[in-house]
Order: structure tokens, then sequence, then C-alpha cells
């Protein structure tokens, strides 16, 4: 083990209930500055920032959000290791996000942080709401009942950040209290003072505070099975815990409710003294919105209206940006080619790194557009609202509400999707969530749709009042929807049978989402895609135009050039294979690069057909998708092949990257494996019958 | 009706109950307990889902969902 090359930075952990605006707080506090590295031992991000406060430099760090302390899985242990400083550093003050206007349940978990006796600031956010209902809360007074430090913040507008830094640097100058917190009924209290003096006997912990703390959680946390999945706990408490559980019970006693509800005593002594309601509360918005936004009727049109926007919006919106970054491209491609002596080299800067870049950047409109939708959705409160409305359905082919969240990520990403499938508590609904999740059409399809369709359909083809663009690019959402549900259905009923697991759906009240918190979000989207794809992307750009160009075929056209280089054999190789689908050989070429990554076809497209038309380097790739033909001289590209190809993309699992998160999650190859071949197969046979069946009917074929 | 003993799944919309007892599988009746569902807590039924599950509540001065599987085993009076 080597040793850290600097003192690691005093921590200070911020907290709080999912929707609390916890994350919103950490941004504020921590400007752009967060990285993001992983916890040991667990496959979590662990998001933290420098920070300076009073002179003293902190590092904070993001703690997921929370409605407890208690865990079963590794992920959710993660708090309470973090906050008791076990194999971590202690942290020298905690931040615990409360929302105002849900203090009766937020208190619980900010209850069982300062219980840990490390120094907490309470930061009652979104106190601008509760201020505007006639609420008034007493601050002063919470932090007498609490020992904490009590701060009014307004994190989407900015407010009281500074008196929460200051707080945050009184706290982290303070001592940890040893002091109990909550009283508990007696029984309970002498199972505790065991626990906590076995702790200290075995110098788990040393502190009397913690070990406390430790104390309650074990109780709450361990399974009497050992069903759970929590590490660190040695043999001699474990089998103590469960003694005091397994007596507990044989004596009529349930520890976890006495417990529980000694906290929610003691809440409800605070919320009592600190909070003052008007008599007469009057009827909230978000009552009324919810009445039609939850309404059977309204409330399905309103989501369908919603989506076919948002789609509509992606594909004209970002039409007009994408064009101005092709022809930026084209334009620096010709200005290289004119500054630069031709040769191996300049063909490498001109076709693997200048178009590389290019087809990194041209993405950037589209994926920020649709990250501001669902940003919008998610801070409105409306994402909740889906889930409330949609989880009898997500049931019904064995998923759950929670499963939308992380299944609406897929759209954008399979690879974070995957990793917030972690909150799903059972292991079998985390299991099936992910094999069927990069079914959803993630924004990498994005490109191939749109290069498709922007191909096969010239601009201003219209069904009915919506371009043919937009309807075909929602069909798509569709299917990819309709696929994943049915395979959950499937698999559900035959690899992964069980039980579900409840459903806790908390549905925030209605808000204006706060432009400036969205644009960062959006940028911060951006910039991972720039940072973590786009790098991938470009290099394998690289690799592909290595690919594309060697071994050299001397003075050989470029046809033949291409057509003995490694991946136009490949490409030939599988031609027989996928010319039912209605693809050539270079469209399989394609389909081969995108396995590193889908919108890598859009590229490797654009170098095969580069090559193949000579000279014209800056042609657009869509004109010259538009002239491809077979060697008898039919369209390649006629709008059935445009569909097929679609089609066999949103089914088929072209990503390696996605398999390597699957396989880290799953913990083993036999899933991810599974699910490449059940994805492939299903690709495939649905791109046969699209193309197949079209061609029988005569469709789409001129 | 609304205080009439049963469980919070029987309860009209617009009816309010206190919590009496949770039941059911240990890691469900904990979670609900620390959201907020102990014994003795107010609970309003809002809205049920267009399908008819899951159920909204109001607890604690905040909205939360349930589904009716779950809302069999909190018992109310």
């Amino acid at each position: 083990m080597t040793l850290p090359q600097v003192t690691p930075l005093p921590i200070v952990l911020v907290a709080g209930n999912p929707n609390s605006g916890k994350s919103t707080i950490f941004n504020a506090l921590s400007g752009s500055r967060a990285h993001v590295a992983n916890y040991p031992g667990v496959t979590i991000d662990r998001v933290s920032a420098p920070v300076t406060i009073d002179g003293r430099d902190l590092e904070l760090v993001d703690l997921p959000g929370t409605y407890s302390l208690s865990a079963r899985s590794r992920e959710e242990q993660i708090a309470v290791d973090s906050l008791l400083g076990r194999n971590l550093p202690s942290p020298a003050a905690m931040v615990v996000v409360v929302d105002a206007a849900a203090l009766g349940r937020a208190l619980f978990m900010a209850l069982e942080v300062i219980a840990t006796g490390v120094p907490v600031v309470i930061a009652v956010n979104m106190s601008d709401e509760v201020a505007r209902d006639g609420i008034v809360i007493d601050l002063a007074k919470l932090g007498a009942m609490t020992g904490a430090e009590v701060v009014r913040t307004v994190a989407t507008k900015g407010g009281g950040i500074a008196n929460l830094k200051a707080a945050i640097g009184r706290a982290a100058a303070r001592a940890p209290s040893e002091a109990p917190l909550v009283e508990r009924p007696a029984a309970v209290a002498l199972d505790l003072a065991a626990l906590e003096a076995a702790i200290l006997a075995e110098q788990v912990l040393e502190r009397p505070g913690a070990a406390r703390a430790w104390a309650t959680w074990l109780l709450l946390s361990l399974d009497d099975d050992g069903a759970d999945d929590l590490i660190g706990v040695p043999p001699a408490l474990r089998t103590l815990t469960l003694d005091i559980r397994r007596r507990a019970a044989a004596a009529g006693r349930n520890v976890d409710l006495e417990i529980i509800s000694s906290f929610y005593q003691r809440v409800d002594t605070i919320v009592e003294a600190v909070v003052t309601r008007p008599p007469e509360p009057r009827r909230h918005q978000t009552d009324r919105i919810d009445a039609v936004l939850t309404h059977g009727l309204y409330g399905g049109a309103v989501f369908a209206v919603v989506m076919l926007v948002v789609f509509q919006a992606l594909f004209t919106w970002s039409e007009p940006a994408i064009a101005l970054i092709e022809s930026g491209v084209a334009g620096v491609q010709a200005l290289a080619a004119t500054a630069l002596p031709a040769g191996p080299l300049t063909d490498l800067i001109i076709n693997g790194i200048i178009a590389g870049v290019g087809n990194v950047v041209v993405f950037v409109p589209q994926i920020g557009l649709l990250f501001l939708f669902i940003g919008l959705l998610e801070d409105s409160g409306y994402l909740a609202r889906v889930a409330f409305v949609i989880d009898r359905l997500m049931r019904s082919v064995g998923l759950n509400g929670r499963a939308f969240v992380p299944m609406l990520s897929g759209f954008s990403c399979a690879v974070p999707a995957v990793m917030a499938t972690r909150t799903i508590e059972s292991r079998t609904d985390r299991l099936l969530t992910m094999l069927v999740l990069p079914l959803m059409s993630c924004s990498a399809r994005l490109p191939v749709y749109v290069l498709v369709t922007a191909t096969v359909f010239a601009p201003g083809t219209r069904f009915g009042y919506l371009s043919a663009g937009a309807v075909l690019l929602f069909a798509m959402y569709m299917l990819s929807v309709v696929a994943a549900l049915t395979a959950a259905a499937v698999l559900r009923r035959t690899v992964l049978k069980g039980p579900g697991a409840p459903l806790v759906l908390e549905l925030p009240p209605y808000r204006l989402p706060a432009p400036r918190v969205l644009l960062f979000n959006v940028w911060q989207r951006v910039r991972a895609f720039l940072i973590g794809a786009g790098t991938v992307i470009l290099a394998l750009t690289i690799v592909l135009w290595a690919l594309l160009s060697y071994p050299r075929a001397g003075d050989a056209s470029a046809g033949d050039q291409l057509r003995q280089s490694f991946a136009g054999r490949l490409g030939h190789a599988i031609e027989p294979a996928i010319e039912p689908l209605g693809f050539d050989w270079r469209i399989g070429v394609g389909i081969i690069g995108a396995f590193a990554a889908r919108e890598v076809f859009v590229s490797t497209l654009a170098i095969v057909f580069d090559i193949e038309s000579g000279g014209a380097e800056d042609e657009p790739l869509r004109d010259a998708l538009r002239a491809a033909t077979w060697p008898d001289g039919r369209r390649l590209m006629t709008p059935l092949a445009g569909v097929s190809l679609m089609v066999f993309f949103v089914l088929a699992c072209q990503c390696m990257s996605t398999i390597a998160v699957v396989r880290r999650e799953s913990g083993t190859w036999t899933w991810p494996l599974f699910m490449l071949a059940y994805m492939t197969v299903l690709a495939y046979a649905a791109s046969l019958a699209v193309y197949q069946i079209g061609s029988r009917l005569g469709l789409g074929l001129g | 009706m609304t205080s009439k003993p049963g469980s919070l799944a029987a309860l009209p919309v617009g009816g309010t109950a206190i919590v009496s007892r949770v039941r059911g599988e240990r890691a469900v009746v904990r979670r609900l307990l620390e959201i907020g569902l102990v014994p003795g807590t107010k609970v309003t039924l809002r809205r049920v889902a267009p399908m008819g599950d899951p159920i909204e509540l109001k607890v604690r001065n905040f909205t939360l969902s349930i589904r009716r599987s779950e809302a069999l085993g909190i018992d109310i009076e």
C-alpha cells in the first residue's frame, strides 16, 4: 500500500432525502469542481469537491439520497460507514438537507445522523415555499432541540448558501457529541446498551456516540436469516445482534418498531414545538394540478402529448445546430487538406481526428435538448406522477414504479441507467430491470435514427401535420418501450421468477424548475458525454480509420482499398447473413463498428463512404448514403431498409460498455452474455420480419 | 366508515384514519415505518392511480404513494 501524497482534507458529508434539493445544495457549495471516484469496495460513485470555508480547506462529499441510514445492501451501507468513519476517515461535520415542507418526515434521518454525535448542519431547504403557505419554522428552537446548526436555504436561487458555509465552518470546528439524543423504551435501551458495549469491546469503533449509533443501525439493518449483503460486521457482533432480536421477538417485542417509533416521537415533539401552521391551510396548487395530471383519461393524454412534443422538438430544433456543426467540420477538413502535405498522417488528421471530433460534437444539440426535457420533467415533479400513473402497468410486467426512473434514464444511456438500478432493493427486480433496460432507446441510438430518417425521407416529407422523421422517431421510442416491457414480462415468468419488492414513491409538490440548476445539470450531462463517450468515440474513429485504411492496397482505387481492408473483409464475410435484412456489406461494417458504441455506426459509415467516394471528403454522409446502390443498381437506403436498420438498432445490444457495466453490476458474465444473446436474436428476427414482409407488400421500396 | 377498524386499503378516497399497526415482511414494514407510517400517525387517502393501484396518501404533511398490497398490511382505526 502506498502512502497518500497529500494529507487528506477534513471531510464534510452532504446527505438528505430524495427530492430535498440535496444535489442542488452540493452544487451551490462546490461550484463545478466536483469530481467522481468510487467508494472502496463498492461500485458506486463518490462525488466530492474541494471547498474552502473560513480559510480552511475541506472535502465536500455528496452522499446518495436516502430516507434513512438503515441498509440491506452494501450500497445503502455507504451512508453509515462514511458517517461513522468505518474504513474511511471520520467526517468533521455533516450537512443534512431537509425539505422545509416535509419536516415531519425529513427530521427522522436528520435525527439518525445527529445521534451519531458528528456535528451536524441542518439546511432547511425550499423555505420560500413554506413561507408562501404561511408556515413558520422557528429555526433557533430547532437548533436548540437538535443540537445542530440550522440554516434556512433556497438552493435553487442560491439563497442562504453563504450562511450555510459559515455554519459548516462552525460545525467542522466542533468536537463530536457523546450525549444520547433520543429516549428509548427501557427494554430496547438495554438491548442497545449491551450492543454498544460489545462494539466498544471489539474496538470496531472508539467513540461511545458512534458505537451507540452503530448498535441502532445493526439492530435495524441485519437480516435475521443472514440475507443482507452488509460487510464489515464482526461475526461476534452479528451473532449478538441476532440474539437480541430473537429474544425480543420471543418476548413479543418488535425492535424495529421500538427504535423507529422512538425517533418519530422525538420528531413529533420537535415539529410540534417549531412549526406553526396557519389555521386554514389553503388548498395547494399541487392538488389541483394532480387532479388533472394523474387522471386516467386526461393524465394519459397529457403524457402522450408531452412525449410527442419532446420528440418533435428534439428532431426539428436540433437540425439547424447539427447543420452548422457539420459544415464547420467540413470547413476545418478542407482547411487542413490545403495546409498539410498529402500523405498517411494528413489522412489520419482529416479522416480520423477531425472527423472523429465532429462526430462527437454533432450529438451535443440532441443530448442537450433531451436532458433539458428530462430535467424539466424531473424538477417540475411530473416524473414522479408518471411513476404513480404507470406503476400498475410496470407491475403487470414484473417491474415496479421505481424501475421507471432507471428505465427512463435508459433513454439517455444504458450505462448510468444500469447503475441506477442499485436503488431497487430486491436483487431479482434489479437484475430484471438491468437485463431489459438496454432495450430502451438510448441517446447513442439517436444519431443512427437521425441519420437514417434524414437520409431516406426528403426534408419536409410529412404524415399529416407531423414530419415523417418525427413520426418514425416516435415509433422507434415506442417500439423500444414495448420491447423492454415485453422482455420484462417474459423474463419474469421464465428465468427470473420471484416476488416483486414494495413501492414507496414520494410525490413532491409541483415546482417551477430553476433554469440555473437545469442548465447546470444539462451541462454536466453534456460534459460527461464529451469526456466519457466523446473520447471513446474519437479513439474508435481513429482505430476504425486504421482498420479501414490498412493493409494498404498500393495505388488501387479507394473501393478496392476498402474491400481488402480488415474491416471491409469482415463486412463482406457477414453480408450473406444481413442481406435478408436489407443491409449490404458497408452497413455490415458500420454494425461491426457500432458494437464499440452505437453512435460509432455513423462515423464508421462516414469513413466507409468517404473512402469509397474518393476525393469528395466534405460530402455530407446523407448524400453519400442516398446515392449508394447495390451492385445491381437498386437503391440501398430505401425507406424500408432504413426502417429495418432502425429496428435493428432499437433491439440489438450494440454496446460493449453496457455489457461491461451489467457484468460489473450483476457480478457475473452469465447475465451480460445472456443479454447479448437474447437481444441479438430479437433484433435479427425483427429486422428480418420488417424487411421481408415489407418487401413482399411492396412498402417503402421507392 | 372512515373510523371503522380495518386496513388502509379499505379507506375511501378522502378518508382519514390513524395507523394502528403495520404487518408484513420485515423489510417492507421497516421501510413503511421509516417513511413515517408509525402507529399513531394520521393518514389521509387522497387519490387512487388511474389503473386502481397504487394509492396516494397524505402522511406527515407530505405525499406518498404505496401499492394496495402494502396498504393491506397497514391496520387503521
